[in-house]
Order: structure tokens, then C-alpha cells, then sequence
């Protein structure tokens, strides 16, 4: 009550100044607290949704098209081998510490990358990485053992930012990069606060003067706090039943769209009976995925027919491969000698779109005789363990959030126990291709070997439902790869 | 007293001994690989052994557990693995949070229930002592949890008197702080209150009809005279021993209100050290939370000695 007393106070004595400035502080709300903030160091999306090209920058960056744009690099060669290329840097750049940002910081963040020691996360996009030269301080010249079609997109990510020697190892704890924004406190448990670099490079860029990411697990306490003006943006809302109360809320704007995270029941291709292609495709049939969706996400999400996002523009749709028919997956499952049922465990987690779906695909197993068991499992922590690692399961369900992540299909150890040499040809040629349309063919031809040989159930794009205050504008409606980019941020009046 | 304080101390630190072999040995059976979850499914082999062997998990278990209590009595906690900083510093920050929650849940708890429990018992079976009654089964029937999103939708959504979770920190002033803690503590103090209440009242009940009671009111002390001097002093007793109890109960409690509002303490810590196998956090957690309750309960020995005139000869 004195807050209100107070605030009308403070309006009253505010209202003689002349126009209202718009306001140029940002609240974004955030499920999940990262671990860190070094996302060279560690997987987690939330390390990456706080830091990245917030205070870290790579050499190029992705767009909110899924588009690969310069940064650090303002321009770049390719040698007509693709086996070399040249970065051109930009100058005048510094970190937040003063330091200057050169070619021997490029080299000493992939160097660091690159070492047998380094926990970085996605090692491999430094794999192909033989030499690294600095001819001068605004030069950098790469080297690689083959040509690789997604060298630069995997320069964009988190994993590839560049981070200064003398300030490296503090990054977890108190991140120093080249972006718009620095890093002012953070309160383990609550928010991390960043504030405007009145030294960036980019001028004038962003319009923001601090931003606070406040950490919210619980769905309901999410949706408390957008509604009490506690949190301005929500960029990925935990409740999708809540969701469509913001969309005819005018104070609100509330767009679903999409993140690179599809959402699999994945199968034990090793195992009977889901080394019998017939039965793996039998139950894709016997799935509704439209019905799912509507159960298990309150109708927002893209139903998928194989491992590709919707954001990526060499995204073919495979939904109509082996589409929803109960009859022919009673018709295969018989073929393959099952006609008198199947009994088998689904491992399901506990997030509710998993043990949601998991639900639902029991219900629409058992409309073609076959008895889906749910067994509960916790993820993290067990899912690695049973799953993931020692490959105990029948059928499991989870999001995999990692963006152009398809290639886990040809990976020989993963959890799907598949093996499929055209599958794997194909997607080391799509990685191999520089030639954009000829790398986008091969794609299209890997998705449809996985929407044929169903390795696993391919069941929705996760989508990505943002609800933040209607004055806000140029937060991401889509997220092609794991970001809250405030950069562009700002309030109208 | 004297002999009563020191047979209590050993047998206090003979229990955290035990607590803290019981917390690593769960620990270690507990599926879960805290390098395989920093580091996600993408992870390689080489970079997975690169970050155990940083962490020290390639140590063997006794190692281990010998590094971690050797630590513990010089006073160091250790290194968050997910944090990465020191879990004495984050433990602190926490405990500003944790702390005055639950010593405001107690206040508030015991300040309803103690005046309710006697006024209950004074005038048994009247309109005070039902309207007790029912207060406090629905205190019991009901989780704190829910009262805390009730709460909210209430006084923060709807009437927007408090701030709807979250804590702005001790540095954004005393009233908004105090103002981000009261709603949980609330719902916090609620249930135990209730089963206070209840206590408080059935102790009292048995203390009116004692013998002594009868007999000073019938040596002519009035009857507000015989439930100050008389009977409150007698039924403290029980209901100091179930405070106690309680204790672990506003500690385990603050882990389920912390995450309904979103408040930074150790009960959170823990569920999120949890979830991400952060050992070093959770072990450390659990044997502070351990700590406190058995230290609480040796202060309750001793309270009882202090207030029964009786137990002060006994060891």
C-alpha cells in the first residue's frame, strides 16, 4: 500500500517535466538460472540465453532469421579450396576491462577451445581446426584439415565467442566480452544484472541503459510476475495453458513461435522389437501428432516428421512421410508379428511437455494394441545416466534444444543405438558442401532417410511462447538459436 | 548442568559424524554424472574426462569424503561445482534470505498459536475454542505451498500489495525486504502453527485438570491468576519440545515456499544443487540443514532444564 502511496507521490512530482521519456530499462524473466557465465565452459541454454552477444561476441553472429552476420569479423574470405579462411577484424574494439581486442584474442579463445583440457561443450566445431595465424593485430587466418559447410554458422554460436587471456578464467563468475552490455552483479538465486558499455564499439546500437534477467522456475509465479509488472518480457513462458489469457490481454503481446528444440520419443534401435523397421513406423502411425500437440502443449507447436527446425531455411516438411493412420500401423505391427500386442516402457521425465506426451502416446499405443508403460525418470542427472549413457530403455522422450543437430543420428554411440550408413553419408556431405543449395539438398535428403526409417518418434517442434509488455519491441519471435539478443531492444512511448 | 551440556555436546557431534557419512554415501549411489550434465549430450569422451578430473571427481570415494570433512574443519566448504565459487560464500548469501524467514515463520507461528492454544483451553468447548478448532485443522489439511500461490493470487496479482516473489536483497532497505519476506512466512508459519495450536491447547487442557490446579484455585487464586502462575508455565513444556521439532520442518518447509516465491535461499540452493548434481552444494547443505536442527534440539535440552527445575539434578 505505502509502494502505491509512494509511486503516485512520485508520478504526481515526475508529471511537471515535460513528455515522458521512454523508459530504458528491461526486466527479462528467465526459467532457469544459468550455472555460469561462461558459455565456453558449459552446455546449459540459460548461459547463453544471458550472455550471448549481450556481453560476448564471436567473430560472426546469427540473426534472428538464423542468418550468419558479421561481428568481431567485419568481412571475411574464403581460399577456393575452402580450406583457409581470412578474418578481417574489426578495429577499435574493446573489452570491458579496457584491454584491446585483437587477432592474438581470437587466437588464445580458440587455442583455449581447442586444448585437451578445455570443457568446452561443443568441442567438435574447433575439430577441423589445424592452424591459427596472426599475420597483424586486425588479421586472423584459419586452417582447416577439410571443408566444412557449417564452419562459420558454428562461429556464431556461444561456444565460439571470444574471451581475453587476462580475464578467461574469471568468466563464471564475473564475465568480461566485447558486447553492448556489461556485467554488473549478479544475486545467485534471483538475477543477474547487466548495465549499458559506454565504450562499444558499435555506437549508438542499443537503446537499453540496463537489463536485469531475473531467474523464475515456477510457471504460475512466471505468470504472477508478468502481470504484476515485476518482469517486462517473458521470452519463453513455462505455462502454455496460460498462454492464450496473454494473447487477448492488450496490455501483453504474446507471439508463439519457434525454438531449434524438437521434441522426440527416441527408440532403441538396438533392440528388439525396434530394430524392425515395421514397428518403429507401425507406431509413428498410430501417432497423432496433431492431437498431441493440443494435449501436451495446448496447440502451440509445429508438428515434425523428422530432425530438423522449422527456423533453418534447408527445413523440408515430412509430416505427410508416415502420416496418422491407425489402420496400417495394426496392418504393419502384425506383418512384423505382433498382431497380439506389444508390450514396452516409455521413459519419461519431468517436464510437463514429456510427461504430458507421454501420456497421450500411451493412450494412442493402445488404440493400436500396443501397451505403452510409463516408467518416470529425472532429468537431468538419471536420464544421463540410464539413458543416455548406458542405453536402458525401450522409448524415452525429450526436447533436444541444440540447433542443426541432426547429425546426432549418425553419431554411432548416442542414445538412439541407429545406425544407417546412406543417413550417415549424407549428413557428413551436407557438413562437408560450402555451396549453400547443394548443402541445403543434402539436408533435405538426410531429413527424409529419418522420416522413412523412423529412428525415433518425431513429434513437434518445442515452441518458443514469448509474452512480454505490449510497449516492448525488438525482442526475437523465434529463437534460431539459444538467446534473449536485447541489443536491439526498446520502449516505445 | 554442567555434566547435562557436555554428555549433550557429544552426542551432538557423534550425530553430524553419522549425518555427514549417511549425506556422501546417498550421494554416492545416486545416479547422476555432474560432468556429463554441465556439459550436455554433445559433450565428447576427451572433454567429459578433461572436466571429472578438473572437478576431482577421478578421486577415489574415500579420498573424497576425507578431503570434504578435512575441509569442513578447517572451516572450508569447498567449491561449487556449478557456481564455480566457494559454497561458504553462496551458503552466506542464502542465509540472509533462509534465516529471517524462518525465524519470522516461528515468530509468527508461535505468537498465533500459543495466545490461541490457552484462550482455546480456558473456555473449553465454547464458541473460541471451536473457532480454534477448525482454524487449526484446516492449517493441517492444508500445504504451505498452496497458501503461498493463494497468497499470491491474492495479495500480489490481484490487490498488488507485495511483490509477487523474488527478493530485492537487505541492501534495497529493510521494508522492501521485510515486504518480500512476509507473504512466505506467512505461509510458512500457517500449517505448523496450526499443529502448535494444537498442542498448545492439549497441553493446557491436561495441565486445568491436574491436581495442583485444583488446588490453588481452591486456595482462592482467580482463574486468570491460576493459567498465568499455574498452568502456561507447566504447559510450555510439551509445546517447547514440538517447537523443536518444528524447526526441521520451517527449514524443510522453506525449500517448497522459496520455489513458489521465488525467494534466493538455501532451501532453493539445495533444489537446484540437486537437479544439477552440484555435490559439494548439496552435501554441504544437508549437513547445515542437519546441523541446525540437532543444534536447536540441544538448545531445547537445555531450555527444558531451564524451565523444569526438576531436570537440572538429571544428566
Amino acid at each position: 500500500m505505502t509502494k502505491r502511496l509512494l509511486t503516485a507521490a512520485l508520478l504526481l512530482s515526475v508529471s511537471v517535466i515535460p513528455a515522458f521519456a521512454a523508459k530504458t530499462s528491461l526486466v527479462v524473466g528467465m526459467p532457469i538460472e544459468p550455472p555460469g557465465l561462461d558459455p565456453t565452459v558449459a552446455a546449459p541454454v540459460a548461459i547463453r540465453e544471458v550472455t550471448w552477444v549481450n556481453l560476448y561476441e564471436g567473430l560472426v553472429r546469427i540473426d534472428r532469421t538464423g542468418k550468419v552476420q558479421p561481428l568481431l569479423a567485419k568481412s571475411w574470405e574464403v581460399s577456393p579450396d575452402g580450406m583457409t579462411y581470412t578474418f578481417h577484424l574489426q578495429e577499435g574494439v574493446k573489452f570491458h576491462d579496457g584491454s584491446t581486442f585483437d587477432s592474438a584474442d581470437v587466437k588464445f579463445a580458440f587455442d583455449r577451445a581447442r586444448d585437451p583440457k578445455s570443457t568446452n561443450a561443443q568441442k567438435q566445431i574447433f575439430a577441423p581446426i589445424t592452424a591459427i595465424e596472426t599475420p597483424d593485430p586486425a588479421t586472423v587466418v584459419i586452417k582447416l584439415k577439410e571443408t566444412s559447410g557449417n564452419f562459420l554458422y558454428y562461429l556464431g554460436w556461444g561456444d565460439a565467442v571470444i574471451v581475453a587471456p587476462e580475464t578467461a578464467a574469471g568468466n563464471a563468475a564475473n564475465p568480461v566480452g566485447t558486447g553492448p552490455f556489461k556485467f554488473k552483479s549478479w544475486t545467485r538465486g534471483d538475477r543477474v544484472e547487466l548495465v549499458r558499455n559506454a565504450d562499444y564499439w558499435q555506437k549508438d546500437k542499443t537503446k537499453l541503459d540496463s537489463v536485469t534477467f531475473r531467474f523464475i522456475n515456477d510457471a504460475q509465479a512466471q505468470v504472477a510476475a508478468l502481470k504484476a509488472g515485476d518482469v517486462d518480457a517473458f521470452p519463453n513462458l513455462g505455462a502454455p495453458e496460460l498462454f492464450a489469457e496473454f494473447q487477448k490481454d492488450a496490455r501483453f503481446k504474446a507471439v508463439a513461435g519457434n525454438t531449434e528444440g524438437e521434441i522426440v520419443a527416441g527408440m532403441n534401435n538396438a533392440k528388439k522389437p525396434f530394430d524392425d523397421v515395421r514397428v518403429r513406423r507401425a507406431l509413428m502411425h498410430a501417432v497423432d501428432r496433431k492431437a498431441l500437440v493440443e494435449g501436451a502443449y495446448s496447440g502451440f507447436g509445429q508438428p515434425i516428421g523428422s530432425f530438423f527446425s522449422p527456423n533453418n531455411p534447408a527445413f523440408v516438411d515430412t509430416t505427410k512421410v508416415i502420416p496418422y493412420d491407425v489402420e496400417k500401423a495394426k496392418a504393419l505391427l502384425k506383418e512384423a508379428g505382433y498382431g497380439n500386442g506389444l508390450s514396452i516402457t516409455i521413459k519419461s521425465p519431468q517436464m510437463a511437455y514429456a510427461s504430458r506426451s507421454a501420456e497421450l502416446l500411451s493412450a494412442m499405443m493402445a488404440e493400436v494394441g500396443v501397451d505403452l508403460k510409463i516408467v518416470p525418470t529425472e532429468f537431468p542427472a538419471k536420464w544421463i545416466e540410464e539413458v543416455f549413457k548406458n542405453k536402458d530403455y525401450d522409448v524415452t522422450i525429450v526436447a533436444h534444444t541444440e540447433p542443426l543437430d541432426i547429425d546426432i543420428f549418425a553419431r554411432d554411440s548416442y542414445y538412439f543405438n541407429y545406425k544407417n550408413d546412406t543417413f550417415k553419408a549424407a549428413v557428413a556431405e551436407a557438413a562437408r558442401t560450402t555451396d549453400e543449395k547443394a548443402r541445403y539438398a543434402k539436408y533435405a535428403e538426410a531429413q527424409k532417410i529419418l522420416a522413412e526409417d523412423v529412428p525415433a518418434l518425431f513429434l513437434f517442434q518445442l515452441p518458443k511462447l514469448g509474452v512480454w509488455n505490449a510497449k516492448v519491441q525488438g525482442l526475437w519471435e523465434n529463437s534460431p538459436i539459444p538467446s534473449n539478443d536485447v541489443t536491439e531492444v526498446s520502449w516505445s512511448e | 548442568m554442567l555434566r547435562l551440556t557436555l554428555s549433550r555436546l557429544v552426542s551432538l557431534a557423534v550425530t553430524l559424524l553419522a549425518v555427514s557419512l549417511a549425506i556422501f554415501l546417498i550421494m554416492e549411489v545416486l545416479p547422476g554424472d555432474p560432468a556429463a550434465i554441465m556439459l550436455g549430450t554433445a559433450a565428447r569422451e576427451d572433454t567429459l574426462a578433461a572436466l571429472r578430473q578438473e572437478l576431482g571427481l577421478d578421486q577415489p570415494a574415500l579420498v573424497r569424503y576425507l578431503e570434504w570433512i578435512g575441509g569442513i574443519l578447517h572451516g572450508d566448504l569447498g567449491q561449487s561445482i556449478t557456481y564455480k565459487m566457494p559454497v561458504a560464500t553462496l551458503v552466506a548469501e542464502r542465509m540472509n534470505v533462509t534465516l529471517p524467514l524462518s525465524l519470522l515463520a516461528i515468530l509468527i507461528s508461535t505468537a498465533l498459536a500459543l495466545p490461541l492454544g490457552v484462550a482455546a483451553a480456558a473456555r473449553r468447548d465454547g464458541p473460541v475454542d471451536r473457532a480454534v478448532l477448525v482454524f487449526s485443522q484446516l492449517g493441517v489439511a492444508v500445504p504451505n505451498f498452496w497458501i503461498g500461490l493463494l497468497f499470491i493470487l491474492f495479495f500480489s496479482t490481484w490487490l498488488g500489495w507485495f511483490p509477487a516473489g523474488g527478493f530485492p536483497g537487505w541492501s534495497a532497505g529493510l521494508w522492501p525486504a521485510f515486504q518480500a519476506l512476509l507473504l512466505p512466512a506467512v505461509a510458512l508459519a500457517l500449517p505448523q502453527a496450526a499443529v502448535l495450536t494444537r498442542v498448545t491447547r492439549s497441553a493446557t487442557l491436561e495441565v486445568i485438570g491436574a491436581d495442583f490446579v485444583r488446588t490453588a484455585r481452591a486456595k482462592g487464586v482467580d482463574k486468570g491468576g491460576t493459567l498465568r502462575r499455574h498452568v502456561v508455565p507447566n504447559a510450555l513444556i510439551p509445546v517447547t519440545t514440538i517447537l523443536g521439532l518444528q524447526l526441521s520442518f520451517f527449514f524443510g518447509g522453506a525449500i517448497l515456499v522459496e520455489n513458489v516465491f521465488n525467494l534466493p535461499g538455501l532451501g532453493r540452493l539445495a533444489y537446484q544443487a540437486l537437479n544439477q548434481r552440484d555435490l559439494v552444494v548439496i552435501k554441504d547443505i544437508v549437513l547445515i540443514f542437519s546441523g541446525l536442527v540437532i543444534g536447536v534440539n540441544f538448545l531445547v535440552d537445555i531450555g527444558y532444564a531451564l524451565l523444569d527445575p526438576r531436570l537440572r539434578g538429571r544428566s
